[in-house]
């Protein structure tokens, strides 16, 4: 090896905060290659994704709109994070929060009641964390490695989903499409700003960021899930149950995920479809990371990312680029998150290990 | 033994600097070894001996000095250059392979395709010839901490060196093992090979050593000759003041019994383990009891079922002030009045990466009433780590920064002070002086001697002898999972001690019976 890697004995706390722009700029500049490559005026692309998606109130409205889920799945894959367990499922959570959620109106949709949102919100959050529950009960138990439950969960909600909408969830009266009936006004998300489709999910979001910052400066559990993350043996010393942790961050999580599910149903989306999130649960991976972890990071992480959103739709429109490039945005911006936060951590150094004994 | 003045010094060391981040290590130390010279190097902890001993094995590089070899300029990139002109290591901790023999382990050490068989033989030549009995095909997890080393210095004997460097040898050893090597380390003196003697046993080193280096923060102080010397005065230079001995006037068995441990037995649940076996002890109010025993007989296990990480099955083999805890968690006990100092002080007692006043939290929370209706009550935390830091003299910029961003010593005595500020009845505490330098060490002593003083009860599970010498008043040993009975301070010898380290129950075993004391 020519080239060898090692920790650095101090790493600057600075860079740790520095790292998302960086990351940032990295991703911009790579992407002008990107641009150019695809014979595109590079600065008329950027401005296409990064400023025309902002430019009336609407589109700014818009851009709540899809950092809702992202941030309610963030905020609590985050907590996971920082007890170092590692789910990445919250896509099916978020799936199996909008089943569950959404099912009360499906069976009930005569309901007319002040009542009925709240309880589909209540149900959202209770079918996210049923189906995290899963590799939680794998984890604590058999020790089974939660990456790979959680993950090959995703895939058995979504295809649960699909049974219920091409099947007994099929709006009659819908022409045999795969969609449910059209839910009614109660239950469906308020409207926060009218001539806009921001709703209340937002409100919903901002709380948990709220919450969860509160949450793990102030209380004992939030102090748990940080001793147990950084050093399992001295949360057993203090008393801490690792398992308690486990299962606490993993229902924590598919909550989150899940009225995340239950607000875009009844939300923007308004009926139960095949496909419900255009990976809202993978990319509040990257928001998580973006964020440092962090409530406060993690909201704006989550605005921007949902700009890719946005600004991939534009970009398509305007330029005719493929809907992939959001997709090779989002996964730029954490490959050089991650490469920056292994140069912060560790150096490289040419291997002097030939040299002759002189 | 030939150590002429008029000679080339086997190695020599000139103004070998090393800066670390924010930390000088090594500034401009100077070291000269002779050919057949038992050379000590000596320092507190955090004085720099592992960084100047790390340049001269090649693992480090230094950024100023020289390195002169028999009288050559030398470079040493790396160890295996080192190995190549001579020089060999046995460090503190071991590097081997728990399921594969010793000749595999050997072999893996060395460069090249080895003949199995050849190197057997030479094996057990070297090993008889230098008085380090060894057998081949052993695997190396049936071997005691001794054999154990015995493997990592025939390892470096193979290669036939000049300079034996040897890291703290005897912190695992036996008092009868540790005497069995010193035979051997002058054997290969009378031989020629210098050896590069580290200890902070200071009574080894005026046994062992022709000659001493004294580092101190970094800085080269003094050479002298440890023969000359008292162990006082080799301690006064290493830390630079006038050492105190911890003030104890305990009486035995003073007052009613506090803790008491009834036929505890814990199965091992890891592999290689150490299987507890019908433990009984009581340590009464008033007293320091201490439990000495080389690392790996079972320290750790018992340690882990008294402070509740590991449940026992029969919630009444271990009792508090008369009530069963048996089956009770580390919070629960402690809520009882029963305080722990583990001995890893990084990850085990305080979470490196947290601040101060997290880990003042950490185990205070309940105990201290920090919490103030459901949420932490961060003036009452931040009080608590003032008053901690202020009482017991740790030095830190502030109770903001991280507990690792201490010195061990430092972090020792937090960790100790927020233990005793809690006002046990009881307090264990696993090694309390463990890598700590001397001044630190004499505070933590008297801390826990004012403790049993004003009636805790104290049970000190450590594997230094002067320590436990120093400040219990009874002392038991615990050897592959069984504990002997406990002696008065004042019946019992250093040698008797060692017998019962080693595993020889002459003076029986607390197996089995229902009462001792």
């Amino acid at each position: 090896m020519l080239l060898k890697i090692e920790k650095r004995a101090e790493y600057s706390k600075a860079m740790v905060y520095l790292t998302p722009v960086i990351a940032l700029v990295l991703t911009v500049l790579a992407s002008i290659i990107l641009f150019k490559l695809l014979g595109v005026n590079p600065i008329e692309a950027l401005y296409q994704f990064f400023v025309a998606p902002l430019d009336s109130k609407y589109e700014l409205s818009e851009l709540f709109v899809k950092a809702t889920p992202l941030i309610l799945c963030a905020i609590g894959l985050s907590v996971g994070f920082r007890a170092n367990v590692w789910n990445i499922g919250a896509e099916g959570q978020l799936t199996m929060g909008a089943i569950v959620g959404s099912s009360l109106f499906i069976y009930f949709p005569e309901t007319e009641s002040v009542f009925l949102l709240p309880a589909m919100i209540m149900l959202g959050a209770v079918g996210g964390g049923a189906w995290a529950a899963i590799p939680a009960y794998f984890k604590t138990r058999f020790n089974a490695n939660e990456i790979l439950t959680s993950l090959m969960l995703v895939y058995v909600a979504i295809l649960v989903l699909s049974l219920l909408v091409h099947g007994p969830w099929r709006d009659p009266a819908g022409f045999n499409f795969p969609e449910s009936q059209t839910f009614s006004p109660s239950a469906t998300m308020p409207i926060l700003v009218s001539g806009t489709r921001m709703h209340f999910g937002t409100l919903l979001a901002l709380l948990a960021v709220l919450g969860t910052w509160i949450m793990l400066a102030r209380t004992l559990i939030g102090f748990q899930v940080k001793v147990i993350g950084a050093a399992p043996r001295a949360g057993g010393y203090a008393g801490f149950s690792q398992k308690k942790v486990v299962w606490f961050v993993l229902l924590f999580g598919g909550a989150m995920a899940g009225i995340a599910g239950i607000s875009e149903v009844s939300g923007p989306i308004g009926q139960v479809l095949p496909t419900i999130s255009p990976g809202y649960g993978f990319t509040a991976i990257i928001v998580a990371f973006l964020g440092r972890l962090h409530p406060v990071g993690i909201f704006f992480a989550g605005l921007l990312m949902a700009l890719t959103y946005l600004g991939g739709e534009t970009a398509q429109i305007s330029l005719g680029l493929p809907v992939a490039v959001t997709g090779v945005f989002q996964g730029m911006v954490l490959f050089f998150l991650l490469a920056c936060d292994v140069l912060v951590h560790y150096r490289f150094r040419l291997n002097t290990a030939r040299k002759v004994v002189s | 033994m030939t150590i002429g003045s008029g000679e080339t010094p086997q190695l020599e060391l000139r103004g070998i600097t090393k800066q670390y981040p924010g930390c000088l290590a090594n500034d401009h130390i100077d070291l000269k070894i002779m050919p057949g010279e038992i050379h000590a190097l000596l320092g507190e902890n955090g004085a720099g001996k592992s960084t100047l001993v790390k340049t001269i094995y090649g693992v480090l590089e230094a950024d100023e000095g020289e390195i002169f070899w028999a009288g050559e300029l030398v470079k040493i990139p790396n160890p295996h250059a080192a190995r190549k002109i001579g020089i060999g290591m046995v460090f503190q901790h071991f590097s081997l392979f728990e399921a594969m023999t010793v000749t595999e382990n050997i072999a893996l050490g060395m460069s090249g395709r080895q003949d199995m068989k050849a190197l057997e033989k030479q094996i057990i030549e070297v090993s008889s010839n230098y008085g380090l009995p060894l057998e081949p095909r052993r695997q190396v997890h049936t071997l005691s901490v001794g054999e154990k080393q015995r493997i990592e210095i025939v390892r470096c004997l193979l290669q036939d060196p000049k300079l034996l460097i040897m890291d703290e040898p005897t912190s695992v050893l036996t008092p009868q093992e540790a005497a069995k090597m010193f035979e051997t380390l002058r054997r290969l003196s009378s031989e020629g090979v210098s050896i590069l003697y580290i200890s902070h046993k200071l009574d080894e080193i005026k046994a062992l050593c022709h000659k001493a280096t004294i580092l101190r923060g970094g800085k080269y102080i003094s050479e002298c000759d440890p023969t000359l010397e008292t162990a006082k005065s080799l301690a006064e230079m290493m830390i630079g003041t006038d050492l105190h001995a911890p003030e104890h006037n305990i009486e035995e068995n003073t007052g009613p019994i506090r803790l008491k441990v009834r036929n505890l037995s814990v199965d091992a649940d890891i592999e290689f383990g150490i299987n507890l076996s019908t433990i009984n002890f009581e340590v009464h109010s008033g007293e320091i009891l201490g439990i000495a025993g080389v690392a790996g007989n079972g320290q750790v296990e018992l340690l882990s079922a008294l402070n509740g990480e590991t449940k026992c099955e029969d919630g009444e083999a271990i009792e508090l002030d008369g009530k069963a805890i048996g089956r009770l968690g580390p919070n629960q006990r402690r809520n009882l009045g029963l305080a722990f100092v583990p001995e890893d002080r990084l990850g085990h007692g305080s979470v490196p990466e947290m601040m101060l006043t997290e880990n003042a939290f950490l185990s205070g929370y309940s105990r201290m009433q920090l919490m103030n209706s459901g949420f932490i009550n961060t003036g009452a935390t931040a009080a608590y780590a003032k008053e901690i830091v202020d009482k017991f003299d740790v030095r830190t910029p502030g109770i903001h920064h991280t507990a690792n961003s201490l010195s061990g010593g430092n972090l020792q005595k937090f960790i100790v002070g927020r233990e005793v500020l809690q006002k046990p009845n009881v307090i264990i505490v696993a090694h309390p002086t463990w890598g700590v330098d001397a001044g630190a060490a004499a505070s933590i002593h008297q801390t826990l001697i004012d403790l049993a003083e004003a009636g805790g009860a104290v049970l000190v599970v450590s594997q230094d002898l002067d320590e436990l010498f120093a400040i219990s008043g009874r002392i038991a040993v615990i050897a592959d999972g069984r504990l002997s009975v406990s002696r008065n301070l004042k019946e019992i010898t250093i040698e008797e001690i060692g017998l019962l380290m080693g595993g020889t129950h002459s003076m029986g075993e607390t197996g089995g019976r229902s009462h001792v004391a």
